[in-house]
């Protein structure tokens, strides 16, 4: 995490175009502009200036959007809640539909439907998100006039309008990630299934299912979850896409807009607060670890 | 003895014979390899093929819908969408290719000194992790941001961001291959480092790297899409699928061909790569075939 800032405030430090200019405005004289360096401490060095951004970082100071002039945990904290809803959502759907699409293709390992799922994750990886969430609101929102085109409702107005909402973003922006889950979990289900227990617990008569679930499923855990982790980074890329095509008023949309107003610190924030949620589920991932896989200890 | 081999026609070398048997196998993967042939013969051959000039605005034709004079429509601005479409194919390739080939070679660099200099090992890892931790469309956006949008700085902020993967792919191949008898012996024999990352470290890890740097091939382009459409990537004076999604945003309810033309052409050619991706790594390693 501490890389992550580094590189983050790197990316601000070697900004092109000088932040005191930008402030000052159109009518400043370089006296004026030289004060406004001197008042915000760009006149330091290197150092110093990282270690009091860092400073001010810890005790949760993102610094201030240049174009809005609100702080920029202000902006973040205003556009959290889509975002949040839209990859909760995504995340759990995509769960519940990957692994067990997995399960089955791993069990009819080369019939019809471990064809279908395995041709299903090969298109699911090569339609890019955009489209796919086009091709999703020209069927379901303009010809059958079933779900609402774009927008967002929060929870506060009903939960059926939030839902109704976030339907379509949720299928768009899952279907890149179930791809992802289901070949994995295949993937894992077939090296377990390849072992001796899993014959022991056959010969000995357990249901196919039990066998399945209980000793395969369990046993395939580790990478699954790995790849659910290292997938949120795909997912959070695909959000800020799927925001802007629905127009969802998420961190998203924050991330675009500021960056083609150039305003950085906002920029900034987004990516740290975005890279510190990924660090975070990925710590997550690992001490989940523990909890398949007991031999594991830290 | 010698002349009889001389007399018997040469034997195909076993991994020839291999690849070929296992493309047999993936009708898929030749499909493929033929889209993304024609698609590369498309971007060269775009100047004929273009019927006007991509650029050429004609407020008379805005919005004109697909039909027999516009193939593809006309977009808001009155300019031929196919024309466009297929000189979008060069910016795709371009990247996707540039992209492919420059994390192979800068990953294979970085992941051979840390493979084989070990104080440099901690320090190049730990940068990766930092440049992992940040999901990668994002990081690319962030460096867009940074510097003034054009093809080439497209091109590097995405190798930036796909670049850690291919170094650890590279690093734990040669951590691996580090500790085979045959390098040992190698250096037990005094052969210089050079020599032996030539001889017996490059020849193994190029049969997952060439699988990985389609992978990546296929990313890039997705993400070049991403960029260009939120106004980040490829600058709009050139014609990018992406720029010409991002245009028909707003116009999405009266000329959805604006998104759809170019957006099956982004799926076709990204399926394309993926599918040979997928039939090369079969063709060159059984063994990952089944792990995948």
């Amino acid at each position: 995490m501490a890389v992550v800032a580094f590189v983050v405030f790197l990316l601000l430090y070697l900004t092109p175009g000088d932040p005191a200019a930008i402030l000052a405005g159109d009518a400043a004289t370089s006296q004026d502009i030289a004060k406004i360096r001197e008042a915000l401490g760009l006149n330091e060095p290197f150092h110093v200036r990282f270690g009091e951004w860092v400073w001010r970082l810890l005790h949760g100071d993102l610094g201030i959007s240049i174009f809005t002039r609100l702080p920029v945990t202000a902006l973040i904290g205003q556009r959290i809640g889509p975002t949040f809803s839209l990859t909760v959502c995504t995340l759990v759907f995509s769960v519940l539909v990957a692994v067990p699409l997995g399960v089955i293709a791993a069990a009819r390992a080369g019939r019809w439907i471990d064809r279908a799922v395995m041709g299903f994750s090969v298109a699911g990886f090569s339609l890019p998100v955009f489209v796919l969430a086009y091709i999703l609101i020209y069927l379901f929102s303009i010809e059958l006039e079933w779900l609402p085109v774009q927008g967002y409702r929060p929870m506060s107005e009903g939960v059926w309008e939030w839902a109704r909402h976030l339907v379509l973003p949720t299928l768009a922006l899952g279907t890149v990630y179930i791809a992802l889950i289901a070949r994995m979990t295949r993937a894992a289900m077939l090296d377990v299934l390849a072992q001796d227990y899993v014959r022991t617990a056959q010969a000995k008569g357990l249901a196919p299912n039990a066998v399945l679930i209980g000793h395969a499923l369990k046993n395939a855990a580790v990478p699954i979850v790995t790849v659910i982790g290292i997938g949120i980074g795909l997912l959070i890329g695909g959000a800020i896409v799927t925001e802007t095509v629905f127009a969802l008023p998420g961190v998203g949309r924050l991330t675009v807009d500021a960056i083609l107003r150039r305003d950085y610190p906002v920029i900034q924030g987004v990516v740290l607060m975005f890279s510190a949620a990924y660090v975070l589920v990925n710590l997550a991932v690992d001490l989940s670890y523990m909890f398949f896989d007991p031999r594991v200890r830290y | 003895m010698a002349a009889v081999a001389i007399d018997s026609p040469k034997p195909l070398s076993p991994t020839w014979r291999n690849f070929r048997e296992a493309l047999r196998r993936h009708p898929t993967a030749i499909a493929g390899g033929v889209v993304l042939l024609l698609m590369i013969l498309a971007a060269f051959l775009a100047p004929w093929l273009a019927t006007v000039d991509p650029q050429a605005v004609a407020p008379v034709k805005r919005l004109k819908p697909p039909g027999e004079e516009w193939w593809f429509g006309t977009d808001m601005m009155g300019r031929d969408v196919y024309s466009r479409v297929i000189y979008g194919t060069r910016v795709s390739l371009t990247i996707g290719i540039s992209v492919a080939l420059l994390t192979t070679v800068f990953g294979i660099a970085i992941g051979l000194t840390t493979g084989f200099v070990r104080w440099l090992d901690a320090i190049l890892m730990r940068v990766m992790d930092g440049l992992m931790s940040i999901p990668p469309v994002l990081l690319a956006i962030a460096l867009m941001a940074l510097t003034r949008a054009s093809m080439q700085n497209v091109i590097i902020a995405i190798t930036l961001a796909e670049t850690p993967r291919v170094v650890r792919l590279v690093r734990s191949l040669v951590l691996t291959l580090r500790e085979e008898p045959y390098v040992q012996a190698a250096v037990a024999a005094g052969t210089t480092l050079p020599r032996i990352l030539w001889r017996h470290i490059l020849p193994n890890i190029m049969a997952p790297l060439l699988v990985q740097a389609t992978y990546v091939c296929a990313s890039a382009m997705i993400t070049e899409a991403i960029l260009s459409f939120i106004g980040a990537g490829t600058p709009p004076n050139i014609p990018s699928w992406g720029n010409i999604m991002a245009e028909g945003r707003s116009m999405f309810g009266l000329a959805n061909y604006l998104i759809f033309f170019p957006g099956i052409c982004l799926s076709l050619a990204v399926l394309s790569v993926n599918l040979m991706g997928d039939g090369l790594r079969d063709a060159l390693d059984p063994r990952l075939a089944r792990r995948m």
